[in-house]
């Protein structure tokens, strides 16, 4: 009987080479990259060919989504604290110490302030429900917007502008945001763009 | 005691003798599988992407005196209105007896229109352009060529104005245009009443 002898192969393959590859890539990934804010609504910027940065500090972000809604934040957990006591004052609104923590931590907020404190006892997962968020009122008979501007300036002096509107917003609602601009004298500011794709029809 | 003549002088982890070699791997597929998902992850929750900026500036609400206002000529003046449905309208000098002419953002409209009311500026940017890349010049040299390029007394000057059924991107767009095609002085003003009429005719 001839001895059928199998040659067993190892199949044994040495995964640590591997494993660096992939913690480089890892490394990589988080050195470079920077969390995406999550925002109240998905804006759509134009498009443009202008390839300055936006700032990442000292900034003040106005969002106009495209129904017509201003929304308002800054940077920095400290200012805002500032801030929104600055507001409340101004509105005579007492918040809670847990309130105004809970507005620190969120980058950008679109109610007006009499509408604030129920929305910031509002559960995370329902803060972003269309309802819930009225915009910011920028008309000449209760300009909301033109306070939360002003005292954001106050509070960073520093404090630089930026629009970020989406391609649908209708004209009026940005004429009324640059007028009150210009009514608190800030006539430089930037509108956040995105860099042109072959997509774009130009 | 046999043992020991033919494997003292090796180096073995242990004293380990070659014949009773265990393993001392270890397996690192699911390290690998931990850092793929890891790496998932970060891809999935970051962006590389920054976003750009166009910085502009308006002109200030308060009252200048006569004296220093610049006095425009009225053949530098272009005037654009933005209409809907990404109409855009143009005409040159004065609103009054002013014929108005239709065009687009494509590359083909307002650009062409631009670029041809701004021909010797934009010339000249190109040709400054060009000789950057020749000569490696310093950024801040460049800047200060480019400012003096832009400082040109017969440079057109735009008027950017929209109505209101226009959108952002739009105005986005338009401004865009002032970038590329090198133009130094524009503004963005409300529509008064003699563009109003004008837009009235065309009947947009």
């Amino acid at each position: 009987m001839p001895k059928a002898k199998l040659k067993r192969k190892s199949t044994w393959v040495d995964m640590t080479a591997m494993c660096d590859v992939a913690f480089l890539l890892l490394t990589f990934f988080m050195l470079t990259s920077n969390f995406v804010k999550k925002e109240p609504v998905l804006v759509t910027t134009p498009s443009s060919v202008s390839e300055i940065k936006i700032p990442e500090t000292n900034i003040m972000t106005i969002l106009v989504d495209k129904t017509g809604k201003i929304y308002f934040g800054i940077d920095g957990q400290e200012k805002r604290k500032e801030l929104i006591e600055k507001m409340a004052a101004a509105y005579s609104i007492t918040l809670t110490p847990d309130e105004i923590k809970r507005y620190t931590v969120l980058d950008l907020v679109g109610n007006p302030m009499q509408a604030m404190k129920t929305y910031l006892n509002l559960k995370p997962e329902v803060r972003d429900l269309p309802n819930n968020n009225l915009g910011i009122p920028a008309d000449s008979t209760d300009n909301q917007f033109k306070l939360w501007v002003k005292s954001a300036k106050e509070v960073n002096p520093d404090i630089r502008i930026a629009i970020k509107g989406d391609e649908n917003t209708p004209y009026p609602v940005i004429k009324k945001v640059m007028k009150s601009l210009q009514e608190l004298d800030q006539n430089r500011y930037n509108l956040i763009t995105r860099l042109e794709g072959p997509s774009d029809k130009k | 005691m046999a043992e020991i003549s033919s494997d003292s002088g090796s180096h073995k982890k242990g004293g380990k003798k070659r014949s009773k070699k265990l393993p001392s791997r270890v397996d690192m597929t699911p390290m690998v599988d931990l850092g793929f998902l890891l790496i998932t992850f970060f891809m999935l929750a970051t962006s590389m992407i920054k976003p750009q900026t166009m910085e502009i500036a308006v002109p200030s609400n308060k009252k200048v005196d006569e004296d220093q206002q610049t006095v425009a000529k009225v053949s530098q003046a272009v005037t654009l209105i933005l209409g809907k449905n990404d109409a855009i309208f143009y005409y040159f000098g004065k609103s009054e007896g002013a014929k108005i002419l239709k065009t687009t953002y494509a590359k083909d409209g307002l650009r062409k229109i631009l670029l041809e009311k701004n021909f010797d500026v934009a010339k000249q940017v190109e040709d400054l352009k060009k000789e950057k890349v020749k000569t490696k010049m310093n950024e801040d040299v460049f800047q200060k060529k480019l400012s003096e390029i832009k400082a040109n007394k017969n440079a057109p000057i735009v008027r950017i104005m929209a109505t209101d059924e226009a959108n952002y991107k739009n105005l986005v767009d338009a401004l865009d245009e002032m970038n590329i095609c090198s133009i130094s002085r524009y503004a963005i003003v409300d529509l008064d009443e003699p563009d109003k009429l004008l837009i009235k005719d065309v009947n947009i």
